[in-house]
């Protein structure tokens, strides 16, 4: 394997007396600036980027809506890091599959997880199983051409109602998406599958439901500025729901961001058009609303037609000094043809991983993966971004995430606390790279992404799109042999 | 090296302070905010050269006179003294200058990275307000203080020599209870 042999010349060309050989699990916005401190941090250390895609970048690939271009500008940065001649990327290797945690750790003198949150929070209300009801990432992974969701049948063509249940910002990225003329999105690097189902879409109302209030909607200004913006949308928000206690006064004193959402929402309430006109697109903002269950269509079986919500009230103060909403016993249905959960992602365990699985985290301290009994870190195993701090934050949480788990791999080297470096030499890159030839792992590397890359660049550019996503694995392989 | 570009917005600069942000609105109408498309423009020159004659020799005599000195204070309280010429952003300087401030969006604001905080109450009222799109960027960025702003719209201006702009220390724990990440 030529990828292979080149791999080898130059690690012996370069070979440093103390090389450190780290190995980072996961290429979004966690691993690539964990690498990219490490690699500043550590100029003996040789640094393996290691993702089960084909493709780098993670979420800002198959997260960032299509239409936020300027948001993915940091991969030129990631890409700078990849080029880095102690770093490589190694696509198609999936950690539990492809190779053992077990495996790395015995390769590696430091592995750094930072593989995010590939699952998602469940309700656990009935009906969440019905068909036309699916969580946001699966939307988001679908319009964003993620290999694994090309196929997911999504019907938007029967019902006019879509729910979004959540008020953050991936449920207004797919409201957004849901709501958007699709003209302004055919410019974007939208799959081409989710542009086509959207051009025949019937859905014209889009209800945004949230457990709390308005002061407690947990999005940020700039994604609801935008939605509010987007063109001959009617925006309805119930006056009666802009009401504050003093306990949201107090909620909102201290808190920059809810206090312009409230600002923005308020102003929305009020500058907008009493009533739809006939056939404009339709955004409501329904607050106060707690899912009880999913209701079935009479005539289409197996399929949802409805969601029951409990009206809601704020009591009390959770350990962040939030209010808690609490149910009222009284009951509403709304009718629609479609749900999208955005609740939450979730990250799940690989086999010898310790995990808590109420918390969806890896257990740590700051970084250093704790192990299951929480007596001790576990040697050499680390950790970062959402699988570290679960799953919220913006790709600059990661650079901060990264600045601390880094710093404390560098404390534990310092104090010689990793029995990894001190014992016999790690086989790192080759070592990797052997045991996957061996088991005949088609590693995508950096220079086979750039392939990836440009196809996608040249197939954009004869729609007019700055690309034209690959969206299933066959695809992307292939153009990785050419 | 600048700019050819650069000098000459440099120039308008000089000649009518007061009216350099409505120049810049007139250069650019079609972009979203001003200050945005004249960041834009100026981006990464060195990644992005424009082409340009003018050398850099050819003005040496005029140069000074076209530079702020301007002090970047790191999170462990080290200074570094640089010269910004008029017209560039503090983003754009400090990359110039191997001052490690993010740009994770390259100056589209986008993103929140490149945060600084302006330690002088009086040069950050010599500041045009920030926008609202600036403003929902600082929302999100760590440490905001009262005088923060996004280095990739603070622009050089002669009246802003002597400008000292601290770099927010990453001190937050992501590990010890009771952190409250900010919604995403």
């Amino acid at each position: 394997m030529a990828v292979f042999r080149s791999m080898i010349a130059r690690k012996f060309s370069s070979a440093t007396v103390q090389s450190l050989r780290v190995c980072v699990v996961g290429s979004g916005p966690a691993g690539f600036y964990t690498a990219e401190k490490m690699l500043k941090a550590h100029k003996g250390a040789e640094v393996d980027i290691i993702d089960r895609l084909p493709t780098p970048f993670g979420l800002v690939r198959s997260g960032v809506a299509p239409d936020h271009p300027e948001t993915k500008i940091v991969t030129n940065q990631f890409s700078r890091v990849a080029h880095n001649e102690r770093c490589s990327f190694f696509g198609n290797v999936s950690l539990g599959s492809s190779i053992s945690l077990h495996e790395l750790r015995q390769i590696y003198n430091v592995v750094v997880l930072a593989y995010g949150a590939e699952s998602d929070r469940v309700l656990g209300i009935p009906g969440e199983d019905l068909k036309g009801v699916h969580s946001a990432r699966e939307f988001v992974w679908w319009y964003n051409g993620h290999p694994d969701f090309s196929k997911l049948t999504l019907d938007l063509e029967s019902t006019d109602t879509a729910v979004v249940l959540g008020q953050g910002n991936v449920a207004l990225d797919v409201a957004r998406i849901l709501l958007r003329p699709p003209t302004e999105l055919a410019i974007t690097d939208i799959a081409s599958h989710a542009l086509a189902a959207l051009r025949t879409s019937s859905i014209r109302k889009v209800y945004l439901v949230g457990r709390r209030g308005p002061v407690q909607a947990a999005c940020t200004a700039k994604e609801l500025r935008e939605i509010l913006a987007i063109k001959d949308l009617y925006i309805n928000i119930k006056e009666a729901d802009l009401l504050k206690t003093s306990a949201d006064e107090e909620e909102m004193k201290n808190n920059r961001i809810r206090k312009r959402v409230f600002e923005l929402l308020s102003k929305a309430s009020s500058s907008g058009a009493p009533h739809p006109s006939s056939g404009q697109r339709e955004l409501h903002f329904t607050f106060f609303r707690k899912p009880d269950k999913f209701l079935e269509s009479d005539d289409r079986s197996g399929h949802v037609a409805g969601l029951q919500f409990e009206k809601t009230t704020l009591e009390g103060r959770d350990g962040s000094g939030n209010q808690i909403a609490v149910g009222t016993g009284q009951h509403e249905d709304l009718n629609c043809g479609l749900v999208l959960k955005s609740i939450g992602y979730k990250s799940t365990p690989v086999n010898g991983l310790p995990f808590n699985h109420s918390k969806g985290v890896v257990p740590n301290i700051r970084g250093r993966v704790l192990s299951s009994d929480l007596a001790q870190p576990e040697d050499g195993l680390y950790v970062c971004g959402w699988l570290k701090r679960g799953p919220t934050g913006i790709i600059a949480t990661n650079l901060y995430d990264a600045e601390e788990t880094v710093a404390s791999i560098s404390e534990d080297l310092e104090k010689g606390e990793l029995t990894s470096t001190s014992s016999s030499t790690k086989a790192g890159r080759e070592g990797l790279l052997q045991l996957l030839e061996s088991r005949k792992v088609q590693v995508v590397t950096f220079s086979d992404w750039e392939k990836i890359d440009s196809e996608e660049k040249r197939l954009g550019s004869l729609k007019g799109k700055p690309r034209e996503k690959l969206t299933t694995w066959k695809d992307l392989l292939e153009v990785t042999t050419k | 090296m600048f700019t050819c570009k650069s000098l000459q917005l440099g120039a308008q600069a000089i000649k009518g302070l007061s009216k350099a942000s409505r120049i810049l609105k007139s250069t650019s109408p079609a972009l979203i905010t001003p200050r945005k498309s004249y960041v834009q423009n100026l981006r990464l020159p060195g990644r992005e050269p424009f082409s340009t004659t003018a050398t850099g020799n050819a003005e040496a005599g005029n140069e000074e006179k076209q530079k702020i000195t301007v002090t970047f204070v790191d999170k462990d309280g080290e200074e570094k003294q640089i010269k910004v010429p008029i017209g560039m952003s503090m983003l754009e300087a400090a990359h110039q200058n191997g001052i490690e401030l993010e740009g994770a969006c390259e100056g589209s604001l986008a993103c929140s990275t490149c945060h600084v905080i302006v330690m002088d109450v009086e040069h950050y009222n010599k500041l045009e307000d920030p926008t609202d799109e600036e403003n929902d960027m600082l929302d999100l960025a760590f440490g905001l203080t009262e005088t923060s702003r996004l280095g990739c719209q603070v622009i050089a201006r002669p009246e802003l020599d002597g400008l000292r702009l601290a770099l927010p220390a990453a001190t937050r724990n992501f590990a010890v209870d009771g952190y409250k990440p900010k919604p995403h």
